[in-house]
This record gives C-alpha cells, sequence and structure tokens, in this order.
C-alpha cells in the first residue's frame, strides 16, 4: 500500500527531527514532568478527593489524560509551520496520496504520545503512584488514552491547516488548552467545585477518559455519583469517537479546500 | 521517461487556454493563455498581484481552474492530475525544505515520496548535491545555509524525478548576486538537459539574461510576450544618451541636436531630462546616428565624453507597457 509507505516515510522525518534536535521533546517533556511535581507537592496536599484516596493515585491518571489533550498544540503548529513554509504545497505537487500527509502526522503524533506516557508511568512509579489492576486493564487504560490523544490529532490538523497562516490564531489556540484542560476532573474533583462548574467539568470529554483511565488503573477517580461513575469507560470510547467523527472528515475537507 | 521526452519533442511542455481563476470576488488570473515549447526556459514577467504565482500553482496541479484548460506535459491538470504531478518539479516562492534536517536527508526524504527505493533515494541524493554544489554542507542542517544554498537545494528537491517541466516561483528573490548568478547556471544547466522551465521573476534582467520567451503579466493577462529582443524593439529600438556635465550644458545639446535635416532628429525625439541631465535621442540607424550626433555636437561646439548607444531594458518596455494598460 503506498499510502501506508508514504505515511511512515513522512513519520520518519518527524522521528528525524527527534533524533537532530532532541531538546525540544525533551523539553516538552520537562514541561509535563514539572506539571506533575508542582500538583503532586505545591497544591497536592490541600486538594481532597471525595470518597477518599491519595492525590498521587488520583493525579497521575490526570496528567497522562492532560499530557494527551496537549498535543494538540504539537499536531496544530507542525501541521501550520509546513503550510506556511510551503511543504505542504511541495507535497500537494507530487504524485502521492492526499491522506498521506495526515497519516504522517499521526504516526509521528502517535509514537511521541507513547513516549510521553511511558515517561509519565516512570515519573509516577517514583513518586509513589501505582496501578493495582491487572496489567490487561493498565494496557486498555493506556490504550483509551492513545484513543483520545487520536481524536484531538484530527482538532490539530484541521485547525492547522484552516488557521496555519494566521500566526494570532495559533496562540489562541495555545492560550484556549488551559483553561480547557484544567476545566475538568484532571486536577480537581467536579464534585467540589460550584454546581454549574462542576457539570461543565464532568462533561468535558478529558474527564471522561481521565475518569475511565482511573478506573483500569485502580486508582481513586474522585467520583461517587452521576453518570460519569457508571458509565466512565463508555464515555471515554465515546467521546473521542465523536470529536474524530466530526474532524476527520473536516480536516479532510479543509485538504481539499486548499485547491479552492 | 527521457524517452517519452524525445517523443514529445514537438508538442509544447505547457499549453493553457483561456485560464480564468477566481479567488472569491478576485479574478486572479483573466483568460491567460500561453504556449511553451519543450526544452526552453520561459519567464513570466510582472508586479506583485499580477497573477505569476496563481499561474504556476493552475499548472501545477496546486489549486482547481474556474474555466479554461491546461496541459502540461502532455496531460490535463484538472482531469489527469496524477500523471501531471509525476512529470514536473515545483519549487515555491518560499524555500519549502525541512530547515532542522540536513540536504541530504531533505532529498532523501522527497525521493523516496517520489517513489525512490531507498538506495535509489540515496544514489539520487548524493548526485544532485555534486551537481548543485552542496556535498560538502550535505548533513549540515538547511537552517545554517545561506539564502543561495538553499534555493538550490529546493531546486535540486524539484529535480528528483528529472522531470519533463520545472516551476521555479521567483527563484532568486532576496539572494545576493553570488547566489543568484549560481542558480541563473543551475537554471541553464537544467534546460540544456531538455527540462523545460517556467520561471517567474519580477527582476527583468532575469528573464532577459534566462529566458528564450517573456510573457509579460498584469491583472491577471498576458499583456506582451515575445522574446527579450522582440520586446525592447517594441519600445522604440537603440538609443544614443548623452550625460551632460550640468543642465545648461544639457540643454544647448538638445537644441544643438533639434536643429533638423538630419536622421538622428527626424522624429524630434530629442528628450531631456532636466534632473540628472541627460539627452536622448532615438538612433534607428545603430552607430551611423552615432556619428551623426557626434558631429552635430562637434559643429556646435560641444565636446562631451559620457556619450553611448543603447537598447532600452526591459525595465523601460515593462513601465511602458503597464502603463499603456493603465492609461
Amino acid at each position: 500500500m503506498s499510502i501506508v509507505r508514504e505515511g511512515l516515510i513522512l513519520t520518519g522525518r518527524d522521528l528525524a527531527h527527534w533524533r537532530r534536535q532532541p531538546w525540544t521533546p525533551i523539553f516538552n517533556l520537562l514541561f509535563t514532568i514539572m506539571l506533575l511535581l508542582m500538583f503532586a507537592f505545591i497544591f497536592g496536599g490541600s486538594i481532597q478527593l471525595p470518597g477518599g484516596g491519595d492525590y498521587i493515585h488520583f493525579l497521575l491518571p490526570g496528567m497522562m489524560t492532560l499530557a494527551m489533550m496537549f498535543g494538540l498544540e504539537t499536531t496544530m503548529t507542525t501541521m501550520a509551520n509546513d503550510s506556511k513554509k510551503g511543504i505542504t504545497d511541495r507535497l500537494r505537487s507530487m504524485p502521492i496520496s492526499d491522506a498521506s500527509v495526515s497519516l504522517g502526522r499521526v504516526g509521528a503524533d502517535m509514537v511521541s504520545a507513547v513516549i510521553e506516557i511511558v515517561i509519565l508511568i516512570i515519573g509516577g512509579l517514583l513518586l509513589g503512584w501505582r496501578a493495582t489492576n491487572s496489567p490487561l486493564a493498565g494496557l486498555v487504560a493506556v490504550a483509551l488514552l492513545l484513543w483520545l490523544r487520536f481524536a484531538v490529532l484530527w482538532v490539530g490538523i484541521f485547525l492547522g491547516l484552516t488557521t496555519g497562516r494566521h500566526d494570532g490564531a495559533t496562540v489562541l489556540v495555545q492560550v484556549l488548552v488551559w483553561p480547557v484542560g484544567f476545566l475538568s476532573n484532571v486536577f480537581a474533583a467536579p464534585e467540589f467545585m460550584p454546581s454549574w462548574l462542576g457539570a461543565v467539568a464532568a462533561w468535558n470529554p478529558i474527564s471522561a477518559t481521565a475518569t475511565a483511565v482511573r478506573e483500569l488503573f485502580g486508582n481513586p477517580t474522585g467520583v461517587t455519583s452521576g453518570w460519569l461513575d457508571e458509565a466512565s469507560l463508555l464515555a471515554a470510547i465515546v467521546w473521542p469517537l465523536a470529536i474524530t467523527a466530526v474532524f476527520l472528515p473536516l480536516s479532510a475537507r479543509a485538504y481539499r479546500r486548499l485547491r479552492k | 521517461m527521457h524517452d517519452e521526452r524525445e517523443h514529445d519533442r514537438d508538442r509544447p511542455a505547457v499549453r493553457a487556454s483561456g485560464l480564468v481563476k477566481h479567488y472569491g470576488n478576485v479574478r486572479a488570473l483573466d483568460e491567460l493563455s500561453i504556449q511553451i515549447p519543450a526544452g526552453t526556459i520561459h519567464g513570466l514577467l510582472g508586479p506583485n498581484g499580477a497573477g505569476k504565482s496563481t499561474a504556476i500553482n493552475v499548472l501545477s496541479t496546486l489549486v482547481d481552474i474556474t474555466q479554461g484548460t491546461a496541459e502540461v506535459a502532455g496531460f490535463d491538470v484538472s482531469r489527469q492530475a496524477d500523471r501531471v504531478r509525476q512529470r514536473i518539479g515545483l519549487v515555491g516562492q518560499t524555500a519549502a525544505l525541512d530547515e532542522i534536517l540536513g540536504g541530504r536527508q531533505n532529498l532523501l526524504i522527497f525521493g523516496q515520496l517520489l517513489g525512490l527505493s531507498r538506495r535509489d533515494a540515496k544514489r539520487r541524493a548524493d548526485e544532485l548535491l555534486g551537481k548543485f554544489s552542496l556535498t560538502e554542507a550535505a548533513d549540515r542542517a538547511v537552517s545554517t545555509y545561506s539564502g543561495g544554498m538553499r534555493r538550490r537545494l529546493d531546486i535540486a528537491v524539484g529535480m528528483i524525478l528529472d522531470p519533463v517541466v520545472l516551476f521555479l516561483d521567483e527563484p532568486t528573490t532576496g539572494l545576493d548576486p553570488r547566489g543568484r548568478t549560481d542558480v541563473w547556471n543551475s537554471v541553464r544547466e537544467i534546460a540544456a538537459r531538455g527540462t523545460t522551465v517556467l520561471l517567474t521573476t519580477q527582476y527583468l534582467e532575469e528573464a532577459d539574461s534566462l529566458a528564450s520567451q517573456v510573457s509579460i503579466m498584469k491583472a491577471g493577462r498576458i499583456i506582451a510576450e515575445g522574446t527579450p529582443n522582440d520586446l525592447k524593439r517594441q519600445r522604440g529600438g537603440d538609443r544614443v544618451e548623452i550625460t551632460a556635465a550640468d543642465q545648461a550644458e544639457a540643454i544647448a545639446m538638445r537644441d544643438a541636436l533639434n536643429t533638423a535635416d538630419t536622421s538622428a532628429s527626424e522624429e524630434a525625439a530629442v528628450e531631456l531630462d532636466e534632473a540628472t541631465a541627460v539627452v536622448t535621442c532615438p538612433a534607428t540607424r545603430g552607430t551611423g546616428d552615432l556619428a551623426t550626433v557626434v558631429r552635430k555636437l562637434d559643429a556646435a561646439g560641444i565636446t562631451t565624453d559620457d556619450i553611448v548607444l543603447r537598447r532600452p531594458t526591459l525595465d523601460e518596455v515593462f513601465l511602458t507597457l503597464t502603463e499603456k494598460e493603465d492609461a
């Protein structure tokens, strides 16, 4: 299949970047680790969980989920830079499939997501985090995290293709990922938030994944009632599916519209 | 691919007729028609916003045509885009290179994407690095390259498949004279080996020095076409240009030349630019008129050592033509 071959070549291009400039991904990781340490030690002591439980066990799955969501920025900016520099146009003038360009992006970003998850697991273990369920449940948890990253990828590809030439849009997204990421149950339990805010946080797709992953790892979820308590696994599958169902076709359309 | 090219010798490499491209309400191309014989360098000349890049984008299958037809390397750009893409190289306005990777890696990645095996892509990369004098810098990150090196690598990527048609969108914009000369030499070599080159430029000098045919574009259409010499002739042929020491002397010169009876002043077209103290008059008989002018100045007791016979530059042609259009 030539699409797979082309996708792999483009994935290889990104992997070659890391070899040339290892500092860029390392700084990204350090940033995630810094957030982890900040919440574990600075805020962690004063955050209470409904249903009890040690904060680090609650925090780590949340951090993994947040890292997946923050991947949006990477996907979007890489995509945008390629359009800005004419690389996308060069690829479009070549006899390769339309899908290959996105596929290369998916390949590279999924590889980096796996690395991020592994690093966070190692960091977590060092800080005392433990997964108490079966290894299979752990693998399902990782799969759900990657599933969220996959959905977010298409949002990033779409935004990168459509707003790539406006630097302002990039900055806007870089700012917006913060409230969207924090307005969830990643760091604190929605049940202790003002009720309207808690409702919003519970409905945040990130909360679904974070809760499901906590359950699968055997960690405290901070959820004692409500639909999220009963259906987090389902929600962690359906939310990313819905996002992908909207943004994958939008991305394909945006790519075709470059011809207009 | 080479056999095919031989076979297509007599067919134009690019043939477009009545191309129209709308961007919203903007008519970026307005009934553009063009024919480029195989193996030649064709210059598309025009100010910013004339539609040069749009023309390149349409012909290189990047952008849909609103109306009209275009064939590149014998295939229709709308209906046979993939066939066209196998036969063209596109070098856009910004160097479309991976800045983090080295030149060799860039050539490898694009070569493999174009369907070469890893080994063939490597061989081709080495070949092109040599041809474009980049062997020494092959493994350095492209971000450390000079503008000229970047451009050459950019063109090398466009040449990986030895295309039938190479599109160059303003290939020397922003380069220093050395970089520009290097790019020019590369373009000449490429054309000498049989690739048809369509290049856009704002520099008339560039079109003059590289292209065998030039089309001048304005507002999405071609307003003049021909060899650089044809176009210069349209502006009124050779002229004698004398630079006087000061304004008073320049006026004296004009009066001396304006005294009827010789061919140099027949058309009463002696012009005086007071600001620069330059007097010009048409020289339809070339050096014969130059001699006449010198004799007349002599007779009027004016000596000058700054007198030249010169052809109009493409700049003048260009300005005349675009001003005419505005009027």
